[in-house]
């Protein structure tokens, strides 16, 4: 890095770096497995077709869902524009002919109905939810925070005209791991859909599709390159109910069943929500970043996060001159830790940061309405991965307290 | 670091001529999508040159929330900028922005640009020439919509 110094990396909760494990399955596959797959009957299209199918078994069982019910979409923005997208199609005449009833209703959205997200979304889990609500009449509410991070109670927000919640497992600013239970059985007595966003969670938990929030949710969302996986690739979980009965939200070839002039009717899930070549390479990476946190095993991976995440905020807590977003105890945070330092732009504690090698994060994170509740503009952020070490937490804190000088302050 | 030299310093806590005035000839708003710095700024220009280019400014008053750099530049381009003839301005904006894209290359000239020397630092740091570059973006605009012709520094 600049000067010389090694590289401390603390940004991955912006993206993970990627064990060889990882690049080497890539590289096997375009090396001897290459073809486009569901396409052609030669025998590499055929491995090319195996490569990717077994990849989405691996993928799914690593969050407890069936195969079926995975589908690979570009990143963890794609697969909520998917969802939202696809709910806002249902709308069209025809869209929802032959679908199962009681699937069907839940798909249908207009004024007066309600959709539900927090203050404290990253903007992928957000700004879908304004679109679709611009586009079919609905009403965009959101569940507000206490001032340590917490959710408020869901009656402030979920009630009888909610038809979706769309809430963050663990918040990319806050780090704050919610318990979603309660906010997910008062969605479902309404008959409202749920849609999590687990980008954050999955990297440092264990995530069960089926057992989560008590029950288990009707969506999921997350991104390949931030769980040790090739960037290019997110994964979206439905319930098979659901996405059965889903209008599609990108159109072409891969996922219709017949095509005639006047129209087409579509293939069943998941190839329905994947048009086009599919990304074979990045879906057998993510499988072997899978594997390798399977064999590390996600329960330890956890317990490291919580050592990290215990190391930086006791370290932290003795410099008054800093500010932790979210709350103070490591126990219900998981994976980053934002803050502020007084009297200095987040920009600038990055820069004399990244000037000693300490690679963080630094501005709203896409999470601007966040910072504008917490009351700053922006936050530095500093994210752990599998490999960080409390060793590296040191040399942050180390480089951390050079700041100060910097700008002339006293502390 | 070498990147905070006294001068960035100097500006970015006591910006020069900061606070909004009344009058003028146009107001903008500008952020910097990425990390949600903003600032409004005024421009308030004397149509007395009577030819292209001869309207002095008058005036330049900002609001503006950001770190030290884009702050610092935004004091240097209102100190640099302030009672001269609107053309003399935009090429004081054609040397800070050659120094700031210059990765280096280009450390500026005190006679030139002033102050704004101090930032020839930020062409090292790719991802701040953004910041450094926020109050002149402003700066432009706001011309702009006062009427000034401003294609030839944007080209």
């Amino acid at each position: 890095m600049r000067g010389g110094r090694p590289l401390v990396y603390l940004d991955s909760g912006a993206t993970s770096q990627k064990p060889t494990v990882v690049l080497d399955a890539e590289r096997d596959f375009y090396a001897t497995h290459n073809a486009a797959v569901h396409r052609g009957a030669h025998q590499l299209a055929e491995e090319a077709t195996e490569a990717f199918e077994a990849a989405r078994a691996t993928v799914a069982a690593f969050i407890g869902a069936d195969s079926e019910s995975v589908v690979f979409t570009k990143n963890g923005t794609e697969a909520i524009n998917l969802v939202a997208y696809a709910l806002s199609n249902a709308g069209a005449d025809g869209a929802l002919d032959g679908a199962d009833p009681e699937a069907a209703s839940r798909l249908r959205l207009g004024p007066g109905d309600e959709i539900v997200v927090t203050v404290m979304e990253h903007h992928a889990n957000l700004v879908p939810w304004q679109e679709l609500a611009r586009r079919t009449g609905a009403t965009l509410r959101w569940l507000d925070i206490t001032d340590d991070g917490q959710l408020v109670p869901p009656e402030t927000a979920i009630g009888h005209r909610t038809r979706v919640l769309a809430v963050t497992q663990v918040s990319n600013v806050l780090a704050t791991h919610h318990d979603l239970t309660p906010y997910v059985q008062a969605a479902r007595s309404h008959g409202a859909l749920v849609v999590v966003d687990a980008c954050q969670s999955v990297p440092h938990l264990p995530v069960d599709v089926q057992q989560l929030a008590g029950g288990g949710v009707d969506f999921l969302a997350f991104t390949g390159h931030k769980v040790l996986g090739p960037s290019g690739i997110g994964v979206l979980y439905g319930r098979p109910e659901l996405l059965a009965a889903m209008p599609p939200f990108l159109t072409g070839g891969s996922m219709i069943e017949v095509v005639r002039m006047e129209g087409s009717t579509y293939a069943p899930p998941p190839q329905r929500f994947e048009a086009g070549v599919p990304v074979a390479a990045q879906a057998v990476g993510l499988a072997a970043a899978c594997d390798y946190l399977t064999a590390v095993g996600m329960d330890r991976v956890a317990a490291h996060d919580q050592v990290l995440m215990r190391h930086a905020l006791g370290t932290l807590a003795s410099r008054g001159w800093v500010r932790v977003l979210g709350p103070a105890e490591p126990e219900p945070r998981v994976g980053a830790v934002a803050f502020t330092v007084d009297g200095v732009h987040p920009h600038d504690v990055g820069q004399v940061l990244d000037d000693q090698g300490v690679a963080v994060r630094t501005g709203h994170h896409c999470a601007w309405p966040l910072h504008r509740r917490l009351g700053v503009t922006a936050s530095t952020r500093v994210s752990f991965g599998v490999y960080t070490t409390t060793e590296e937490v040191d040399a942050f804190v180390a480089a951390l307290d050079t700041v100060p000088a910097v700008f002339g302050l006293a502390v | 670091m070498d990147l905070y030299g006294e001068l960035i310093l100097e500006h970015s806590k006591r910006p020069l001529h900061s606070g909004l005035r009344d009058g003028g000839d146009a107001e903008v708003h500008h952020v910097n999508p990425t990390c949600g710095d903003e600032i409004t700024l005024r421009v308030h220009l004397d149509s007395a040159g009577g030819h292209a280019g001869g309207d002095v400014v008058r005036d330049i008053s900002y609001d503006a929330l950001g770190c030290s750099i884009s702050v610092a530049s935004t004091s240097m381009l209102a100190q640099e900028c302030l009672g001269r003839e609107v053309a003399d301005t935009l090429a004081t904006y054609g040397h800070v922005h050659a120094m700031l894209t210059s990765r280096g290359q280009d450390a500026g000239d005190a006679h030139e640009i002033g102050d704004a020397v101090a930032l020839a630092g930020v062409a090292r740091y790719p991802a701040r020439v953004k910041c450094a570059l926020l109050g002149w973006s402003a700066y432009l605009d706001a011309l702009a919509q006062a009427g000034v012709d401003i294609a030839a520094v944007r080209s």
